[in-house]
């Protein structure tokens, strides 16, 4: 039973493949998301960027904000919690989200534990910078990844990375004889069948979306062609000129990430990107949260 | 024979891999010059209804994909495919192409957690597994309409002419014998 729940789970996320998750703080950011064609919205109080602004212990949002998004939209609305918080998951459960981030974005709980994802009916995603990363937290059971990239900088260049590394090593797993994949698990923290996974199948057993600083089309198609299979975009949006826009062309975008030409008219007078930190201005790597 | 395959947003790789296996040549759709061909049927498959209905107007697809439709294409529409061809939807404003006379609840099982899985009759096909993700049901047919699944009292796949639409996705389950029927009974009849 608990098998076929996780099942369902990994199915969900299938199911917003080719999409766009939008961060929205209020139910009217939630419907212009909506409207827009985002696939699913992930409801918190303060995107990343004014979370790096605020400083401070930054954790899971008030209830009763995420259930006015979820009244005021059909599509999934998924929720962060901090790493290792498992209370603040069971909160979320308990009002029925539809996907839970065991995000590094907020101030991690717990230095040392993930929070164990098998145990709750609800799906997670999670953050990796690499296959390990990745591979561990499916194996605690997150049900769908996203790379880590670096939130609220507006900055591509983690996601890039991590999506490269990522890919790197998937491919290396594919192209080792199989009497090397028991010492690999080992080195990887994971579990040999999972490694196996990867090594027969050239992929991670479950979707896996770009995050962390994406904030114009191009970000979203050059994720795309790197191999993402969505995108998630925090603050790019509600912190640009014109989100409602910017939020059209994205989604515009990932259904046709290497048509180039469209790219081009879809990136035409979008108004101001978000203003963004390059990754060596910020005091706080969040992606080095949570291993 | 070839299928296209409606590639805006979703689980549409799914339905390509179910397809390709079945020696099936497929084609993505994804903008308005993919439509410039002829296709022997298409396939509409899961993922969010509010995403793929914008894409379809806003890319320029709308149009020609209905009048498809209305001429007769064999189509297999799943989740939110179906969403795409109900006349009514019960609990939202919008609607898209219109074309088959049934009223559609969307999410029906509530949220993610109301998703399910479970065995159940398909009319000429016999017992097979059902996977329902955030899924629609379908509250009141017209005339005409086929009922071929029920699963609770609830009606989960139907038939209508050339429509087949389906509340659950067989994309994701190992049996064939969906896209079999649709081939066989509805594609190839047509040809």
């Amino acid at each position: 039973m608990a098998n076929e729940r996780y099942q369902l789970n990994k199915e969900l996320a299938q199911m917003l493949k080719g999409g766009v998750i939008m961060d929205v703080t209020t139910p009217e950011q939630a419907k212009i998301a909506e409207a827009a064609g985002a696939c699913a919205v992930m409801a918190l109080e303060r995107i990343p960027a004014d979370i790096r602004a605020a400083g401070g212990v930054s954790r899971m949002s008030d209830p009763n904000m995420i259930k006015g998004i979820q009244e005021a939209v059909s599509i999934p609305v998924m929720a962060k919690c901090r790493i290792g918080h498992f209370v603040e998951a069971q909160v979320l459960e308990a009002i029925e989200i539809d996907y839970i981030d065991e995000s590094e974005v907020l101030s991690p709980a717990d230095n040392v534990y993930h929070i164990d994802k098998t145990k709750f009916k609800v799906p997670f995603v999670c953050g990796a910078r690499d296959l390990g990363e990745a591979l561990r937290r499916i194996n605690e059971g997150a049900s769908m990844i996203r790379t880590k990239g670096e939130p609220g900088t507006g900055d591509v260049v983690q996601a890039v990375t991590h999506m490269r590394m990522m890919n790197r090593e998937i491919k290396r797993l594919v192209t080792m004889r199989e009497d090397e994949l028991f010492n690999e698990a080992k080195e990887l923290q994971v579990p040999y069948e999972l490694v196996k996974y990867v090594h027969d199948k050239g992929k991670l057993p479950v979707v896996n979306f770009a995050a962390g600083g994406v904030a114009t089309p191009a970000d979203a198609a050059l994720m795309m062609q790197l191999g993402a299979e969505g995108v998630f975009v925090g603050s790019g949006i509600f912190k640009s000129g014109n989100p409602e826009k910017r939020a059209n062309a994205i989604v515009k975008t990932v259904t046709n990430f290497t048509d180039a030409k469209m790219i081009a008219e879809l990136s035409e007078n979008l108004g101001e990107a978000m203003v963004g930190i390059n990754e060596d201005e910020i005091q706080v790597l969040m992606a080095e949260r949570g291993k | 024979m070839r299928i296209g395959v409606l590639a805006l947003q979703g689980a549409f790789a799914e339905h390509i891999f179910v397809l390709k296996k079945l020696g099936i040549e497929t084609v993505e759709l994804r903008k308005k010059s993919n439509l410039d061909m002829s296709l022997d049927g298409l396939v509409l498959p899961g993922g969010e209804s509010t995403t793929q209905g914008k894409l379809l107007r806003e890319l320029g697809m709308y149009d020609t994909i209905k009048e498809w439709i209305q001429k007769g294409i064999p189509v297999f529409a799943t989740c939110a495919g179906m969403i795409l061809l109900a006349e009514d939807i019960s609990n939202d404003e919008r609607s898209y192409f219109r074309t088959l006379p049934v009223t559609v609840k969307r999410n029906a099982y509530g949220r993610q957690l109301g998703s399910f899985r479970c065995m159940e009759d398909f009319k000429g096909i016999g017992k097979i597994p059902m996977t329902f993700i955030r899924a629609p049901y379908i509250e009141d047919v017209g005339k005409d309409v086929e009922v071929m699944a029920e699963v609770d009292g609830n009606i989960v796949a139907v038939r209508y002419g050339k429509q087949l639409a389906l509340s659950f996705h067989p994309e994701l389950d190992d049996s064939r014998l969906i896209y079999e029927y649709f081939i066989e009974e509805i594609v190839n009849v047509n040809r």
